[in-house]
């Protein structure tokens, strides 16, 4: 009579594929996942105690440390939430050139998690196809911000700067550009049939779970779920422009996927109109804000749409210098929630699948 | 002149030693030596020119460079490469098997290159033709299995082990498609011996007769070799590097070349068994049968390493379905259409 | 753009024991929040539980849960709060209701030390497992260096 036997795999926190430092406690039977266990915090740095005894200010480059692959729109979610704290009305121009370099971000953010899904997967050409999108969006973002991922453009009252003479022309051409780079993703990674039969009807989640599991962005959207804060909720500017909000139908790993291709369509899109309409938006990108910021006794809750999901800054002010308490609602984090029930009873190489598929940073995840 | 240029050396070789007055079967025995060992040579070269070449396509692809510094073109690349594995520490892991550990690289070239000395690489010249050729190398080449499983085994790593449990598990399963594919050539020529069945394709490939038991060849011996889409063996996203993720310095290196030395393996058969061998199309025998031969060797090379830069990896659960279900029952059924033709063929008798 | 909040002084008529100020957040105590969750998810259709922290106000001695309600169907959101003592910090688990509290209340859990009663796997999430003390908490001093 044969005997298996059950057995534990160390999935991490030193593997090529949990984009990170992300260990998965596996218990095995052969390849098939009996269990799961998620540990993080291996990449934990305080960064909700730092902001405590840093000034307003001095927060924003701590929020492009959690999620550096959309540095932008984390600068916004929490200069956003003080300044809605404080009542500071944002000029026009830095309005736009928010929602501009904002879907920059998401753009950088999401032509990655396709290479890398396309990698994790096995396919490295994709991989390295977006790499090559990627560093012209890298460009643009360094000339307009001075730095490649950790961005910091976004500051209580506006932004840091102008966009330089000529910066979005440039941008404008590369997202002419964009859809035939996105027609080449597709025609190699996603209409590829063994990426296809690898993805398709792995790891599907019901919408009903994906609410009740507060899982957001691409995650939840790809369950059939229509919720983007961006149109359910409108911070900033973004109820003028018009962009549509991609919906999966199967909640499986493919979906979740395709989801981020096509809101790369809908980024461009909205890139586009901002150009177009930032041209008759001139002043300044400031606002009168006092040099020390000492917002009232209070507390605020703002959340907007990151690449990720919804990420959420809760901010409470004892009226001094100094933020009393910031947290962080990290989209990555929360979305990982259900993965331990996600796993069970699929193979190992479905784990980096439907990893993957959540896109995870481990920066945000672990804070 | 160049038709005949290594022909002609073992020839004066022969002839040079006939001059010293040894007893004849040891000359041949000195003859056999310096054949075998200038194909060890050349499939040591030849491997650490493919791991080049492989760079260069995968970068070719992706639009990058490839490797450019060391050397012309780069092309010393590996070979730096090389000097700078033989110089690291083989580590060994506490737990490990050591004599099993040690001993897997090594013999993993051991079927490779035993394989070589029966294929004929042009008019004349196989090391040994033997009259079992067909037989004998499909045998020796799939005991490779055998030392991926000891380094996996050894190694004490899950990771390793579960390496090589899809190791033994895809390399078997592949093995059979592999054999009944290239059954149906095997069955018109009636010969296992190599130079029948290039002879036999002197008018007509057999990859023009047997279209579908070259495409099942060549997807089982993509399969064989660990190669993408069927690299679950290696599956550097999930496994990290399956049997080899222990080894480091020279033992890895071993493995890697291997791989190499493999597909220029199942290249060479596909061409021999499928694209006449040595035998020059269009009538262009001007050009000497060996620079054929490797000319075809090295389009059926490129195109493998143009499958690996395209395509994703298949789910282990996938690749057995596909072996067993797919492209044995075609296999299979290729042969029994095989066998019908060829009672046809005898009935008309054309 | 005015985010739409829930209707709160209505649900002042149903639930006798919450409290509101002016910026609609509601307080309710600790011993009635699981029902009140309950009754916010089937009755209001806060269905998205979005945000679940806590705050350490060592003057008042209370430690503060905050939760963050959204709906998805209907649009608006509620923000609810309930006080907890900072020596015996006990809050029943919304696990049942929402999924989502599963993480964040460890992670509230690791950082502050609150005990979320009824939570089927209360561990340390971030920090590691033999780590002394809540970061979080005002009064939490560090003194091992780095590490």
């Amino acid at each position: 009579m044969l005997r298996t036997q059950e057995y534990f795999l160390n999935f991490g926190p030193q593997h090529p594929s949990t984009h990170g430092v992300f260990q998965i406690i596996l218990t095995l039977d052969g390849e098939r996942i009996v269990k799961a266990e998620p540990v993080c915090g291996y990449l934990h740095r305080g960064i909700e105690k730092l902001a405590e005894s840093r000034t307003y200010t001095q927060v924003i480059p701590y929020t492009d440390r959690m999620d550096y692959l959309a540095a932008m729109l984390q600068n916004l979610g929490y200069v956003q939430a003080v300044e809605k704290m404080m009542g500071i009305e944002v000029p026009e121009r830095a309005e736009y050139l928010r929602v501009i370099s904002g879907e920059l971000s998401r753009l950088t953010s999401h032509v990655l998690a396709t290479g890398v899904y396309a990698l994790d997967i096995g396919g490295f050409t994709g991989f390295l196809l977006c790499f090559r999108e990627r560093e012209k969006m890298m460009d643009l973002l360094e000339e307009l911000t001075g730095s490649r991922m950790t961005l910091s453009y976004a500051r209580i009252g506006g932004v840091a700067d102008d966009a330089p003479e000529g910066w979005l022309d440039k941008l404008d051409k590369l997202m002419d550009e964009m859809p035939g780079y996105i027609e080449e993703y597709n025609g190699l990674i996603t209409g590829n049939e063994i990426f296809q039969a690898r993805t398709k009807f792995v790891g599907q989640l019901k919408p009903e779970t994906a609410v009740n599991y507060s899982l957001s962005g691409p995650v939840l959207r790809a369950s059939g779920v229509n919720y983007d804060l961006r149109k359910a909720k409108p911070y900033g500017i973004y109820d003028r422009f018009d962009f549509e909000v991609p919906l999966g139908e199967n909640g499986d790993c493919f979906d979740r996927f395709y989801c981020r291709v096509l809101e790369m369509e809908q980024s461009v899109k909205i890139i586009k109109q901002a150009i177009e309409q930032i041209k008759e938006v001139d002043g300044p990108v400031m606002a009168k804000v006092p040099k020390v910021l000492k917002p009232p006794k209070g507390e605020v809750y703002h959340e907007i749409e990151t690449s990720k999901g919804i990420i959420g800054y809760y901010v409470v002010s004892d009226g001094s210098n100094k933020p009393y308490r910031v947290h962080v609602r990290r989209p990555s984090f929360i979305n990982l929630g259900y993965l331990d029930e996600m796993l069970k009873g699929y193979l190992i190489a479905d784990v980096v699948a439907i990893l993957g598929s959540i896109d995870i940073v481990l920066g945000e995840v672990d804070c | 002149m160049l038709e005949n240029l290594f022909v002609g050396i073992a020839d004066w070789l022969r002839s040079l030693l006939g001059g010293l007055g040894t007893p004849g079967e040891i000359n041949e025995a000195i003859v056999m030596l310096a054949k075998l060992v200038a194909i060890l040579v050349f499939i040591l070269v030849n491997a650490l020119w493919l791991v080049y070449m492989e760079r260069k396509v995968a970068a070719y692809m992706q639009a990058r460079i490839g490797p450019n510094r060391v050397g012309p073109k780069g092309l010393l690349q590996t070979t730096a490469d090389i000097g700078k594995l033989i110089s690291k520490e083989i580590v060994i892991p506490k737990k490990a098997d050591v004599v099993v550990f040690l001993l897997a690289p090594v013999l993993i070239f051991v079927p490779t290159l035993m394989v070589f000395a029966v294929i004929p690489f042009g008019k004349n010249m196989a090391a040994i033709d033997m009259n079992i050729g067909v037989f004998y190398l499909l045998a020796i080449a799939s005991l490779s299995t055998l030392f991926f499983w000891m380094g996996g085994w050894a190694s004490n790593s899950k990771y390793s082990l579960i390496g090589s449990m899809r190791v033994v598990a895809q390399m078997v399963s592949y093995e059979l498609p592999l054999v009944l594919g290239l059954l149906g050539v095997v069955m018109i020529v009636g010969s296992l011996k190599m130079s029948d069945i290039i002879a036999a394709q002197e008018h007509t490939w057999f990859i023009f007769t047997q279209p579908i038991a070259f495409l099942i060849y060549f997807i089982a011996a993509v399969a064989e070799t660990n190669r993408t889409p069927f690299d679950l063996v290696e599956g550097e996203s999930e496994i990290i590097a399956g049997p080899y993720t222990e080894y480091g310095g020279m033992a890895f290196a071993m493995f890697f070349l291997a791989e190499y030395a493999n597909i220029m393996v199942i290249c060479a058969m596909a061409t021999i068994m499928f694209l006449g061998g040595w035998h020059a199309p269009f009538g262009l025998d001007f050009i000497p049968s060996w620079v054929w031969f490797f000319l075809k060797m090295y389009i059926l090379i490129f195109i493998v390493m143009q499958f690996r830069w395209t395509y994703p990896r298949i789910r282990v659960d996938q690749l057995m379905g596909f072996g067993w279900k797919v492209l044995v029952p075609l296999a299979l059924a290729n042969i029994f259409i095989t066998g019908i033709g060829m009672k046809i063929y005898q009935a008309i008798g054309w | 753009m005015k985010e739409q909040l829930a209707p709160v002084d209505e649900m002042k008529q149903k639930f006798s024991y919450i409290e509101f100020d002016e910026q609609k957040t509601v307080n309710v105590p600790a011993d009635k929040l699981l029902e009140f969750m309950q009754a916010m998810k089937d009755e209001y259709a806060l269905d998205f539980l979005t945000n679940l922290t806590a705050v350490d106000y060592p003057e008042e001695n209370k430690l503060q849960v905050v939760y963050n309600l959204n709906s998805i169907e209907k649009g608006y959101t509620l923000m609810v709060k309930t006080d907890v003592d900072r020596e015996h910090p006990e809050v029943p688990s919304v696990f049942p209701v929402w999924g989502g509290a599963n993480w964040q209340e460890r992670e509230v859990y690791d950082l502050l030390g609150i005990v979320f009663t009824g939570h089927p796997n209360l561990k340390r999430i971030l920090l590691d497992d033999k780590f002394e003390g809540h970061p979080l908490r005002k009064d939490f001093r560090w003194e091992g260096g780095r590490e």
